[in-house]
């Protein structure tokens, strides 16, 4: 590894300063799991390297009760999302995606911010952040700005992230009542893989416990982002939730998908696979809500 | 750039000069000669070099040993006692067969530990989803399964942890 320069502000300010004195000499570094090893490979080669590990307010975790509002701050570690009772019992969905990220060895460092500035097409820790309507909050030379999560990826590896921008938090918004959310990482094996395809619902049901609210289909490795399935989710949003409707969105999800062929597995597959968990991901949001009543 | 850093290694307060750019598990194994961890893949995916910060499993060779500074380091190194008796976990690995050629041993026996000081009486499933990360190419997890639930048996039935 090249010798660097760490560096280690204790507030987003100076974060941003020392990279406005450094520029493209500098790399930002939250956990390190997926920077050190690019560090290590060569494919990255900074004289300074700032952390973000010393800044307090990115590694908040935190439910507003008064608003309902989820605030997570980007260093806060997979494995802190995964012991978090809050987050399993209030947002499954999260729980769903980041308790199968790398090791636990890996949880316990990694960040979900990272996990979203590295803009790998497999990502997990993006799809329950879409799916929940999470709004990323980044801090730069300009100021700062929100965008949603869903428009945080524009190809593999890059994100509308600025030179010397960081992201400092999503927030998700109040969840509404009867809601259910889950994700599945499909992969070949149980643990210390990438997903095939990463499926993530949510429903929200009416008061009927039958009508559909609102739907997100989130896919990952489905294309070279995360992505949405829109037309999936129309065709769930108002209508009586069955496991026939939720085949129908599994089918037009899969058509939306811009799977492809790759080391890991065929296009055909990848759309079957969609077409199957879409339609059991819908059925445990269910399960989820009936059994939260 | 050089960086001193103060930290505890085993139960010992220890102060250090080191470069930036080093690896916790390079300042462990090539320079203070602790070589019962041990480097696999380099990458985050064996799990053959995880020692315990602040009680959380980590990969020594993702975490950088300047980010050791102020924390609390174990490694395989500090499990038996000074008389040499070995710790329950150590001593189970070698009684049910848990170790073949031994090198993801260290790693396992760490990872094992992490978790059974902090959740005494883990189940198999949850043992496995902490190991998940520590491969094993020789005995085929079996026996290592064995082992970490032979300890957890003894540790929790009033031996030493």
């Amino acid at each position: 590894m090249k010798e660097f320069t760490y560096l280690t502000p204790t507030t987003v300010e100076e974060a941003v300063s020392l990279y406005g004195q450094h520029s493209e000499t500098a790399k930002y570094m939250a956990g390190g799991t997926d920077v050190i090893v690019k560090l290590k490979e060569g494919w990255m080669e900074p004289d300074y390297l700032i952390s973000l590990k010393k800044i307090e307010e990115l590694s908040e975790l935190r439910k507003n009760d008064a608003t309902g509002d989820l605030t997570i701050g980007a260093t806060v570690t997979h494995a802190v999302l995964e012991k978090s009772i809050m987050i399993q019992k209030e947002y499954p969905i999260i729980h769903d995606a980041v308790s199968n990220i790398g090791s636990l060895q890996v949880r316990n460092v990694g960040t979900i911010g990272g996990n979203l500035i590295n803009a790998v097409p497999s990502a997990d820790g993006a799809i329950p952040m879409i799916a929940l309507d999470g709004i990323s909050l980044i801090q730069g030379p300009a100021g700062e700005r929100s965008v949603a999560v869903k428009d945080l990826f524009i190809e593999p590896y890059k994100t509308v992230l600025k030179p010397g921008e960081i992201l400092k938090k999503i927030t998700i918004p109040a969840q509404a009542p009867r809601t259910g959310s889950a994700y599945i990482k499909f992969g070949r094996r149980a643990a210390m893989e990438l997903p095939l395809i990463g499926i993530g619902v949510l429903l929200s049901l009416e008061e009927d416990l039958e009508t559909c609210a609102k739907a997100r289909i989130v896919l990952g490795v489905a294309g070279p982002t995360p992505m949405r399935a829109y037309e999936a989710e129309k065709l769930l949003a108002g209508q009586r939730i069955t496991e026939d409707i939720l085949r129908q969105a599994g089918e037009k999800a899969a058509d939306e998908s811009k799977v492809r062929d790759s080391v890991r597995g065929s296009a055909w597959h990848r759309k079957e696979m969609i077409r199957v968990q879409v339609r059991r991901m819908g059925l445990k949001c269910m399960d989820i809500i009936r059994n939260n009543r | 750039m050089t960086t001193t850093i103060s930290f505890i290694l085993n139960g010992d307060r220890i102060s250090y000069e080191i470069k930036d750019h080093w690896t916790l598990l390079h300042l462990l194994r090539e320079e203070m000669g602790l070589i019962g961890t041990k480097e696999g893949c380099g990458n985050g995916e064996c799990g053959a070099c995880t020692v315990i910060v602040d009680k959380l499993a980590v990969n020594s060779c993702l975490y950088l040993a300047v980010d050791a500074d102020g924390k609390t380091v174990d490694t395989i190194e500090g499990l038996a006692s000074t008389d040499g008796t070995l710790h329950p976990l150590q001593q189970s690995f070698v009684d049910n067969g848990g170790i073949q050629c031994g090198f993801c041993s260290p790693g396992m026996i760490m990872s094992s530990k992490a978790l059974l000081d902090s959740n005494p009486n883990a189940t198999e499933d949850e043992v496995k989803h902490a190991l998940a990360g520590n491969i094993c190419r020789c005995t085929g997890y079996v026996q290592i399964l064995e082992s970490v639930e032979a300890a957890k048996k003894h540790m929790s039935g009033g031996g030493q942890s």
